[in-house]
């Protein structure tokens, strides 16, 4: 594992921290460490309209995202000195205090019975320039989506990286006990809000996958006490059973290009290898032909590839196999444990299940200088999942019993909790950017 | 694991899982309760004419409740000898009757990743699969899945939890 110290080198207040301790291991920092996150001001939107207030609060909404993508830290707004709705009303000399590098400001204006205008602009506090100004067309039913639409605009211009804050996710839960188990599979937006059920079943659900296009998911199921993967339409809730050998069926993962998946099979045997579907010509091809357990394959951004879970030298180690087959290549090396490889979208990275002293944590290996960073400090840190953008991970962990879903920036410095719900939360998955 | 305990879990797993056919009888009485002293009056071999704490007690001789859950070593898969004579039973049973069928479900203890546990309880039901095979069942009336850790048993984050979870279940199906 890297020391931070040496990777963050610009990061003053570490240096003064630590400078008794060079090379000591730096623990990933917790929740709210401000590091290298910007501070902006967000001030609360002008209205004008029918109502007493707006139909929906835009400004929090834009807020909360910025805050949990660990790249900028919003002021609360009891500091602020003003709340200007327009540039005409902006006095730089205020923000300038509070020490913020940007501003932004907007409201939302009623043009009709269901019909809205919301307009937002940022400027940088310090040049006094506007760095974006945007009005968009809302209705009371997509203002939620509007606001995360202005969040995406803010963040890609301030940091050159697009925006998430539009896209989904998916996860499992798991109620009740005995009799009563349920388990649900749901896609909501990335705050949780907008939770709906795509399936739901008496028998464990497993390993949901996002398709490309984001409009599938593939998961396994247990119904029947046998394991099958289905590939499901979101929209319809039309599925097609894809896989229903003998033996375990699992881990399945969608193609760069859709039209395949790579899945685990067992057989009668109950050998564990990795295969590839077609699933237009429903042909499956064999990729690994071992004694060991191969599983949890995923695919390289470039479609080349194959990354897969494999205990064949003693334990859970992650390799690294061609589509068109030959020899595995392992890719881990450090700890006894490395396993469910999931790569960064711009394929640098890959984050993994790590065994760190007697914890499952999540770690992120660089692929280019081979460094392990580990980002997440619990006991049975589970299922990473890169968002589109590369820049943050999904993964579940625990609180007490339950288990509940966490959002990490990729580099580890900036950790959130997601907002609890009803059981135990499993296997998140990030979704691609949506195709419109 | 004492084999005392163990036959005590596996009777315990076999009155939760309400196995039909083999359930206790109690004669004498409908509701289902226990034995009274007053039955115990007339039964032979017991000194105090009460039962011991705990003690489960019928008429059947007992070999006939047969243990249906395996136990395993962390991130093992192999078998411990002493279960040797116990699937020897079930295989016994599944030659007995060639229309038996049995389903064995392994499972994993719920550290460390999903798919990679469903490889450790398939692991795990092909080593009794193989095993009462060799005793005489035949592979047409085997059938094996795994649940890795999606159906504990037991739900604590602690060694005693993690024994109970790293098992194979036998489920004859017919």
């Amino acid at each position: 594992m890297k020391d931070l110290l040496v990777r963050w080198l610009m990061i003053p207040v570490l240096l003064l921290t630590f400078a008794g301790a060079a090379y000591a291991q730096l623990e990933v920092i917790i929740t709210d460490y401000v590091g290298k996150r910007a501070p902006v001001a967000i001030v609360p939107f002008g209205w004008e309209g029918d109502t007493p207030s707006a139909p929906f609060d835009i400004d929090n909404v834009i807020t909360e995202d910025l805050k949990r993508s660990g790249r900028f830290a919003p002021i609360a707004e009891g500091g602020m000195l003003q709340k200007p709705t327009e540039r005409v009303n902006l006095d730089f000399d205020d923000w300038r205090i509070l020490k913020v590098d940007a501003v932004i400001i907007g409201k939302i204006v009623q043009t009709g019975a269901n019909v809205y205008s919301v307009q937002f602009q940022a400027f940088d506090v310090n040049s006094q320039e506007q760095l974006i100004g945007y009005r968009m067309p809302a209705s009371r039913g997509t203002m939620r989506r509007v606001a995360h639409r202005a969040a995406d605009m803010i963040y890609e211009k301030l940091t050159g990286i697009p925006g998430v804050f539009g896209t989904k996710v998916a996860y499992v839960t798991a109620r009740g006990t005995g009799d009563d188990r349920l388990y649900t599979l749901v896609v909501s937006d990335t705050d949780g809000e907008n939770q709906f059920t795509i399936m739901e079943s008496t028998d464990p659900i497993m390993s949901p996958a996002w398709s490309p296009d984001s409009r599938e998911l593939a998961y396994v199921s247990f119904e029947g006490d046998a394991a099958t993967i289905y590939v499901q339409t979101l929209r319809s809730g039309n599925r097609i059973k894809v896989s229903s050998r003998a033996g375990i069926n699992g881990a399945p993962a969608f193609s760069p290009d859709g039209r395949k998946l790579v899945v685990t099979l067992g057989g009668l045997g109950g050998n564990l290898d990795i295969y590839v579907l077609d699933l237009a010509t429903r042909q499956f091809s064999r990729l690994t032909r071992h004694r060991a357990i191969d599983t949890e394959g995923t695919w390289a951004p470039d479609g080349r590839s194959i990354y897969f879970t494999s205990d064949r030298s003693g334990g859970p180690q992650v390799y690294r196999i061609e589509v068109g087959g030959g020899t595995a290549e392992r890719v881990t090396f450090e700890g006894s444990y490395n396993a469910r490889p999931r790569l960064s979208p711009d394929g640098k990275r890959v984050a993994l299940v790590h065994l760190d002293r007697g914890n499952y944590r999540i770690g992120v290996l660089d692929l280019d200088d081979k460094d392990l960073l580990i980002v997440s400090n619990g006991t049975q840190d589970e299922s990473p999942s890169f968002a589109p953008n590369s820049d943050s991970i999904i993964y579940a962990t625990r609180e007490g019993r339950n288990g509940v879903l966490e959002m990490v920036s990729a580099d580890g410095l900036y950790r959130q909790r997601l907002g609890s719900r009803a059981g135990d939360i499993r296997e998140p998955v990030w979704s691609p950017f949506p195709r419109y | 694991m004492k084999f005392s305990r163990l036959i005590a879990l596996g009777l315990v797993a076999l009155l939760a899982a309400g196995c039909g056919g083999n359930t206790m009888p109690d004669p004498g009485t409908d509701d289902g309760t226990m034995m009274d002293d007053g039955d115990m009056a007339d039964t032979d071999g017991f000194e105090d004419g009460g039962l011991g704490d705990g003690e489960f007690f019928d008429e059947f001789d007992d070999s006939d409740e047969l243990t249906m859950v395996i136990y395993f070593d962390f991130d093992q898969s192999t078998l411990r000898a002493d279960y040797a004579d116990l699937l020897q039973q079930h295989a016994s049973n599944l030659a007995n009757d060639s229309r038996s069928q049995i389903r064995l479900e392994g499972h994993a203890d719920e550290r460390g990743s999903r798919e990679y546990n469903i490889g450790l309880g398939e692991q795990r039901s092909q080593a009794v699969r193989s095993l009462l095979l060799i005793q005489g069942a035949s592979a047409g009336q085997i059938s094996t899945v795994s649940f890795g850790e999606e159906r504990a048993a037991a739900f604590g984050s602690d060694e005693e939890s993690y024994e109970l979870n790293r098992r194979v279940e036998i489920k004859y199906v017919n």
